[in-house]
């Protein structure tokens, strides 16, 4: 039987436990290996958000975990399980970085940026929908074509980077550096308002871009007749068929979206920061928005902060690694991993305890009175 | 049955055994539900004793906790005297206790001596376990009359020798006392006879039977004595023969019900669903129907009897819309419907209430309000531009609720947390606040208290007076009895024939089991 559990419980306090768990085992890895382990976390912390710059890129890597986060998300949702997030950014980078190149000579960024994420979208909705209808229409099961896709996705982008958009004559397999218009700003003015300065951190209007389509995902999700049918079709599908609601078309849809969302990750390092297309555009991002959806329970705002704290957990952790050389960059990968086991894997480890002890508050309660 | 390899004397009555289990103080709560409070139950040696109770009463958790499944937060279990902690299943079948399930437990593609052997192999070597086994079930075969094929495929089996399968394989891990959770559910009225002697027999050999069922007929004529459980508690315990039908349902429900519905004769007007000459095909190229035939009137109720499994969800779901038809036609309100899709019929006026709520008339992880649009979604009430009008929605929760009673009248709450006859109105309640003009019910009471199936009762006799169509399919020959006008009985993909509402017991049954009225 499962008991109700308030539901700040549920969102807040297991969650933290999960944090605190994975970071208690972090801090002992680290002490084994003859460091200390506050020190580490002062790195990470300092590292992180102690100064302008820092914040900068934990920002910039958020955005980009934010899409990928609401891209698993959405999927989740349906019931479906996207795995290949990390190929339908790089795609998406495609469209978005196709875009920049025709158009940067005759517009304007702001007329460009809307397009270009229109491009990034479709690109990555187009490369999500290939595996959907796989599993829709013959029943090739969507993990192992999402993950396929993700190496399809890599060799195709290498070979256009290589032999269409590389510039001739270049030893780098990119494409041509984009004009002023085919960038978006970056965000030192708006850090300037909290009196934080940027410094070279990549973090640029597209985090803005990422918390709308936050909001958005939270409006179709449960408020549309659309996000009821694909949650009806992801809690019981049997149900969605009584119901009239055609598993062909949501699975469709819903993959069409979540690969549209990360498609819109691109824009952050293709639009935001490297004003090129280059290889490996996603960079893994596509993989930790599994562990951030994961974490953030498939909500938009618990993929906000589950972003933020992989951020963090980034841009930290490369400072980290820095600074104390003893933790190499593999341990942080390990602090990292142990972050998604406990958070993710391991998310409901707590709760039966948890669960145990709040049927006992009401008892004692009622006791005392 | 010869009676000279009986190895162990039965019972006498001058000679007193220890009960077979005595539970005492027993409380188990789940969060903030309690499931049991102090319970106590003695269950006398070799006899057998039925638990009744309404769904979600405490049986099952009950049950389990004697099976090892979960674990009594106090009180004491006593088994043949002795205090016994039973911390997993594997300790209560040490202890003799065996536990025949509602779902069998079986691997259907296993042979029925695979089955029995199915974790006491005895080594890791299969041959020597299977030679013992085979040995041991001709054994039980000769002792309690458990005739089954050793060497047959389980899912090959009808599900009543299915389920002797599973009562073999606890007596061959040496189980004392038997537990059944709803054993008869699935069974034909002539299986259930059938299961009844097997029951009888295992007492006369001095075993000990506790039935877990919600038929108050089955604990009339079986138990030597019966318990009561309502909402957690133990409310009686009875000598059968000191009781009375009218008696446990009063005590199973706290007030005195109607076990009959009281209803009038029905006025058939024009046809408003007719099915001709319908096959379904399933999934693995089998014919699930073959070719029915059948018509429903405003204003009556056609009941459709038969065992589980014989075509009558294949016949629900095709009308539906749900499961395409092969060939045949279905016409609804005089228009030809066959491939239409179930929103097409919906608005058409077709309500389809499923007969597994869980499985397809719910989303139980929904909150109610959710479940009150299921189906009905795309309505333009309940939209308001591109969003869903939650309000609206709301509103029509609570009216449902209000309507049909539904306890807590919580619009909020998860579905999955209210009693399964409040569900069951939650379902009946969307289907039929959209007027219908022909209404295909399945199971309408499976898994329903018992006061809560009097209220449905009365409500599917209400609409069949205001003149709507109604199809029932039931494997409960009660309620196909006690709400039908006319009476057909499935066997097989195939209708057997057709019977007036009040027909007996007996001829249903035998159209359930195949045979064909002699003139029909």
């Amino acid at each position: 039987m499962n008991a109700q559990l308030p539901r700040w419980v549920d969102l807040g306090l297991i969650p933290l436990l999960n944090l605190i768990a994975a970071f208690v085992v972090a801090g002992l890895v680290v002490l084994a290996i003859g460091e200390d382990p506050i020190e580490a976390v002062e790195h990470i912390l300092y590292g992180a958000l102690g100064f302008g710059e820092g914040i900068g890129f934990t920002l910039f890597y958020a955005t980009n975990f934010i899409f990928t986060g609401l891209c698993v998300a959405v999927a989740f949702h349906a019931s479906l399980f996207n795995i290949g997030g990390e190929g339908q950014a790089y795609i998406g980078g495609l469209g978005v970085g196709l875009v920049c190149l025709a158009l940067d000579h005759y517009l304007p960024w702001w007329i460009i940026a809307p397009l270009a994420a229109i491009g990034g979208a479709l690109f990555g909705a187009g490369w999500a929908m290939i595996p959907a209808y796989f599993q829709a229409k013959r029943g090739s099961h969507i993990v192992i074509t999402t993950i396929m896709f993700n190496f399809l996705a890599a060799s195709l982008m290498v070979y256009l980077l290589v032999n269409v958009l590389k510039v001739p004559g270049a030893m780098a397999p990119e494409s041509r550096t984009f004009e002023e218009a085919g960038r978006l700003p970056k965000l030192d003015g708006f850090l300037a308002l909290f009196g934080q300065d940027i410094g070279g951190a990549p973090a640029n209007m597209s985090f803005f871009l990422a918390l709308a389509a936050c909001v958005f995902v939270w409006a179709l999700i449960w408020r549309t007749r659309l996000g009821y049918e694909i949650r009806t079709f992801g809690a019981n599908p049997t149900a969605a068929v009584y119901a009239g609601i055609s598993p062909v078309k949501i699975t469709l849809v819903a993959m069409a979206l979540s690969g549209g969302l990360a498609g819109l990750m691109a824009m952050n390092p293709v639009m935001g920061d490297q004003n090129r297309m280059f290889l490996d555009i996603a960079g893994g991002a596509g993989f930790v928005g599994i562990a951030v959806a994961l974490m953030g329970r498939a909500h938009p705002v618990g993929v906000v902060l589950a972003s933020i704290l992989f951020g963090i957990l980034y841009q930290g952790g490369a400072e980290l690694a820095f600074e104390m050389p003893a933790i190499t960059r593999d341990m942080v990968v390990v602090i990292q991993g142990l972050v998604v086991l406990f958070a993710g894997a391991l998310e409901f480890m707590f709760r039966p305890a948890v669960a145990r002890l709040f049927a006992a508050l009401p008892a004692r309660k009622t006791g005392e009175a | 049955m010869p009676s000279e390899v009986t190895p162990q004397a039965p019972p006498s009555p001058g000679q007193r055994r220890p009960p077979a289990i005595e539970l005492v103080g027993i409380s188990k709560s789940f969060g903030a539900v309690q499931a049991n409070r102090d319970i106590a139950l003695r269950v006398e040696a070799g006899t057998i004793h039925g638990v009744i109770g309404e769904n979600g009463a405490g049986k099952s958790t009950l049950m389990s906790i004697l099976y090892g499944f979960y674990q009594a937060d106090s009180g004491d279990i006593l088994v043949g005297g002795r205090k016994v902690s039973i911390p997993d299943s594997q300790a209560a079948i040490a202890l003799g206790i065996g536990m025949v399930h509602q779902h069998f437990m079986l691997v259907e593609p296993f042979t029925v001596l695979e089955n029995v052997m199915l974790g006491a192999e005895g080594g890791a070597l299969l041959n020597r376990g299977r030679a013992k086994a085979r040995a041991e079930l001709v054994r039980l075969e000769r002792e309690y009359d458990l005739r089954v094929d050793p060497d047959a495929i389980v899912g090959d089996l009808p599900v009543g020798q299915q389920q002797r399968v599973e009562i073999l394989k606890a007596l061959y891990r040496g189980a004392d006392i038997l537990i059944l959770d709803e054993p008869t559910g699935v069974l034909t009225p002539d299986e259930a006879d059938q299961l009844f002697r097997i029951l009888a027999q295992l007492k006369s050999q001095g075993k000990t039977v506790v039935l877990i069922t919600h038929k108050l007929r089955e604990i009339m004529a079986i138990t030597d004595s019966c318990s009561v459980m309502r909402q957690g508690r133990m409310v009686a315990t009875r000598p059968t023969a000191g009781t009375s039908v009218e008696e446990l349902a009063e005590l199973m429900v706290g007030r005195r019900v109607l076990l009959r519905v009281e209803k009038g004769p029905a006025n058939p007007a024009e046809i408003r669903l007719k099915v001709e000459d319908a096959r379904v095909v399933d999934g693995q190229g089998v014919e699930r129907l073959r070719g029915v035939s059948l018509e429903v009137r405003a204003g009556e109720i056609v009941g459709v009897a038969g065992v589980a499994g014989n075509g009558q969800s294949e016949l629900l779901e095709a009308i539906a819309g749900i499961r395409p038809l092969a060939s045949g036609e279905i016409t609804l309100c005089g228009k030809p419907c066959a491939g239409t899709d179930p929103n097409g019929l919906r608005a058409e006026g077709l309500a389809h209430v499923p007969e597994d709520r869980h499985r397809m008339g719910l989303v139980t992880k929904f909150d109610a309000k959710e479940n009150v649009i299921l189906g009905y979604h795309d309505r333009a009430e309940y939209r308001s531009g591109l969003f869903l009008d939650r309000g609206a929605i709301l509103e029509a929760c609570r009216r449902h609720m209000q309507d049909f009673d539904v306890r807590p009248p919580a619009p909020d709450l998860k579905t999955a947390n209210f009693s399964g006859g409040n569900q069951q109105k939650i379902v009946l309640a969307r289907e039929i606040e959209q007027d219908p003009a022909v209404l295909i019910v399945g199971q309408p009471t499976r898994g329903v208290d018992v006061g809560a199936i009097e209220a449905i009762h009365r409500r599917l006799i209400e609409l069949r007076d205001a003149g709507k169509a109604i199809l029932l399919v039931s494997v409960e020959l009660d309620e196909i009895r006690a709400l039908s006008d006319r009476v057909l009985v499935m066997f097989d993909g195939r209708v057997m024939g057709e019977l007036p509402g009040d027909a007996g017991e007996r001829e249903i049954g035998l159209l359930m089991s195949g045979v064909e009225a002699a003139h029909a």
